[in-house]
């Protein structure tokens, strides 16, 4: 399973050791994960509550890591996205790549990761002393994902 | 035409709800046309659906908002995408 969308906890380990099985010519693991900050600009941050569009977040995950596919040699990808209420310092998201080697790994994690925050269907409402408000997408993440036209599109 | 329209993150917040069916006068052939016509329901559907605050996917796509609809089509609308 390459695409999970779930309100439960993810094992960082035992994801990466599945992600290797069976790819002993992997040579490169690469992973990131994303974290509920406790801080945020409108101050303490005491929970999140992470929406979804059931249907469309899983084809657009599915989009984008076939997307990783055709620009990079990977042999093996895992994205898992949770949904519902979180906490400061809990995990929101992974994504994992293998590689026979570092290059295609690192690229294709970050790839993943830029076009998740901007064109996969999920939001984010973070709710502080202030109350609760919906986050937009940040003008940093747009850039970080445009960086990426025209690179290693070719392959 | 019918359209199945769904809501997302805030325009589904502050609104309370989840989706509708909406049956569009004839004349209303884009979601910026559909926009419009919902902006009329009232004060909150006027702040909340305004061109700058919103975003939509047309049958499960990203898509601007001067995209064409069709009888049928589910059409999200949406605050912009903070996922991640």
């Amino acid at each position: 399973m390459t695409i999970s969308i779930q309100t439960s906890d993810f094992d960082v380990a035992a994801e990466l050791a599945a992600l290797r099985t069976g790819h002993a010519e992997a040579g490169a693991l690469v992973s990131f994960v994303g974290l509920v900050r406790d801080f945020s600009e409108a101050g303490r941050v005491e929970n999140i509550f992470l929406e979804h569009y059931p249907g469309m977040s899983e084809k657009a995950l599915a989009n984008i890591v076939a997307e990783a596919n055709r620009r990079w040699q990977l042999l093996g990808v895992r994205v898992i996205h949770r949904v519902g209420e979180l906490r400061p310092a809990e995990q929101i998201v992974l994504v994992a790549t293998a590689s026979a080697h570092r290059g295609d790994a690192f690229a294709a994690c970050e790839f993943i990761m830029d076009y998740l925050k901007t064109s996969a269907p999920f939001w984010k409402k973070e709710q502080t002393a202030q109350g609760g408000h919906w986050l937009g997408t940040k003008e940093s993440d747009i850039e970080r994902a445009r960086r990426w036209d025209g690179q290693g599109e070719n392959r | 035409m019918k359209i199945k329209l769904l809501y997302f993150g805030r325009p589904r917040d502050t609104l309370k709800r989840p989706g509708e069916t909406a049956d569009l006068p004839p004349g209303i052939a884009t979601v910026a046309e559909m926009l419009a016509w919902l902006r009329q329901r009232g004060p909150e559907w006027q702040a909340e659906l305004a061109e700058n605050r919103v975003r939509c996917a047309v049958n499960q796509e990203l898509g601007a908002l001067t995209a064409p609809l069709h009888d049928g089509d589910e059409v999200a609308i949406f605050s912009p995408i903070s996922g991640g």
